[in-house]
């Protein structure tokens, strides 16, 4: 007994190095949005190739979409924008843009070259909805229901990994709640 | 054993150190760009401090004041509105928090899921304290037991005089034969 307390300062080590190293594999820049399971902020937009037309929420009610946040001065929006347009041609998912903090003739530029696969985007020049949503940066995806409710957020780039793990079991889901 | 407790003690006490040291240092830019105008000090002052209490949603750990992030820009600005339109304090805790989590305040609100964080250092130190306290008291019990009174040391030595001389006499006694060995064994 006495030989076995001799351990015990090393088997706290031991805990506490597994406790450490079992948070090693977690993204610390992880970060759950504060409004998961809370309705959509209430907004009043410009649409962008519609300026004199104001997008407000109800625009995006119905079904279960994505709100994909991007720049054209963001350089992993290009990198996620091929597999966002296969998911929403392909897979007919309804894909909505908030454009954010962003001059419209550049990302009316950058969606010419790239392709516009959204349904429509919200022009959100000043990020103030941004703030609303919590959007700390683009590229960002929120997945909402057919009530407008945030059920997800995803900070970065969508891809294929993130579509078969997250999104796509989500949205499913989600279309069995309608 | 002793080495034992002593090293347990220092265990304990490290981590109680550690962890109850804040570990947020929140980087400052000397040079924090304020160009907002305020109409009173008080509200400057109230800005200075939110946007010192406030974190960067963009970065690990860098206050509002610090960062020059694009959001950390709107939030700043949308800060001084909300001081601007004579928000209350907690409203604009609540006005951030609402959107950005907890993540965006650097000390975190006491509930459940950060009680481990608040509440495991002074655990710590509790257990680090009982620890000290037993071993104190182990000691103490220790010295009793070594120290006697000059009555009772001088009864010892009696004793031990006496033992001495009654294990030279039996010696001699059996083993006469070796003096040199049974001089040795008599304890001078």
């Amino acid at each position: 007994m006495q030989r076995l307390k001799l351990f015990l300062p090393l088997l706290i080590f031991a805990l506490l190095a597994a406790l450490l190293f079992g948070r090693l594999g977690e993204d610390p820049e992880y970060l759950p949005s504060a409004l998961i399971d809370k309705a959509m902020p209430e907004f009043a937009l410009p649409e962008l190739y519609e300026p004199t037309r104001i997008v407000t929420r109800d625009d995006l009610l119905g079904e279960p979409g994505l709100l994909n946040v991007w720049a054209s001065w963001c350089f992993a929006c290009r990198v996620e924008h091929p597999f966002l347009t296969k998911i929403a041609r392909e897979y007919g998912v309804p894909l909505y843009g908030l454009n954010y903090k962003n001059e419209t003739d550049e990302a009316q530029n950058w969606l010419q070259e790239f392709g516009n696969p959204y349904r429509l985007h919200i022009v959100d020049r000043s990020g103030r909805l941004g703030i609303d949503l919590g959007v700390a940066g683009a590229p960002e995806t929120f997945v909402f229901d057919h009530l407008g409710r945030i059920r997800h957020r995803h900070i970065g780039i969508v891809d294929e990994k993130v579509w078969a793990e997250t999104l796509e079991p989500l949205l499913q889901q989600l279309r069995s709640e309608q | 054993m002793s080495r034992f407790i002593f090293s347990t003690v220092v265990a304990v006490f490290m981590l109680t150190v550690g962890l109850v040291s804040n570990p947020v240092v929140a980087q400052d830019s000397a040079s924090a760009i304020m160009p907002f105008e305020f109409e009173t000090e008080s509200e400057r002052q109230r800005y200075q401090y939110f946007s010192k209490i406030l974190r960067c949603p963009m970065c690990q750990n860098q206050n509002l004041n610090g960062s020059n992030a694009g959001i950390a820009t709107d939030l700043r600005r949308e800060l001084h509105r909300l001081i601007s339109e004579d928000y209350s304090d907690q409203e604009i805790i609540d006005f951030m928090q609402s959107r950005y989590g907890n993540f965006i305040l650097y000390e975190p609100p006491i509930n459940k899921s950060t009680s481990v964080l608040w509440f495991a250092p002074i655990v710590f130190l509790l257990v680090g304290v009982a620890v000290l306290i037993v071993l104190v008291r182990r000691q103490r019990v220790n010295d009793d037991v070594a120290v006697l009174s000059d009555q009772e040391l001088a009864a010892a030595r009696a004793r031990l005089q006496s033992l001495q001389a009654q294990d030279a006499k039996d010696s001699k006694e059996t083993s006469a034969g070796i003096p040199s060995n049974s001089k040795a064994l008599s304890g001078k």
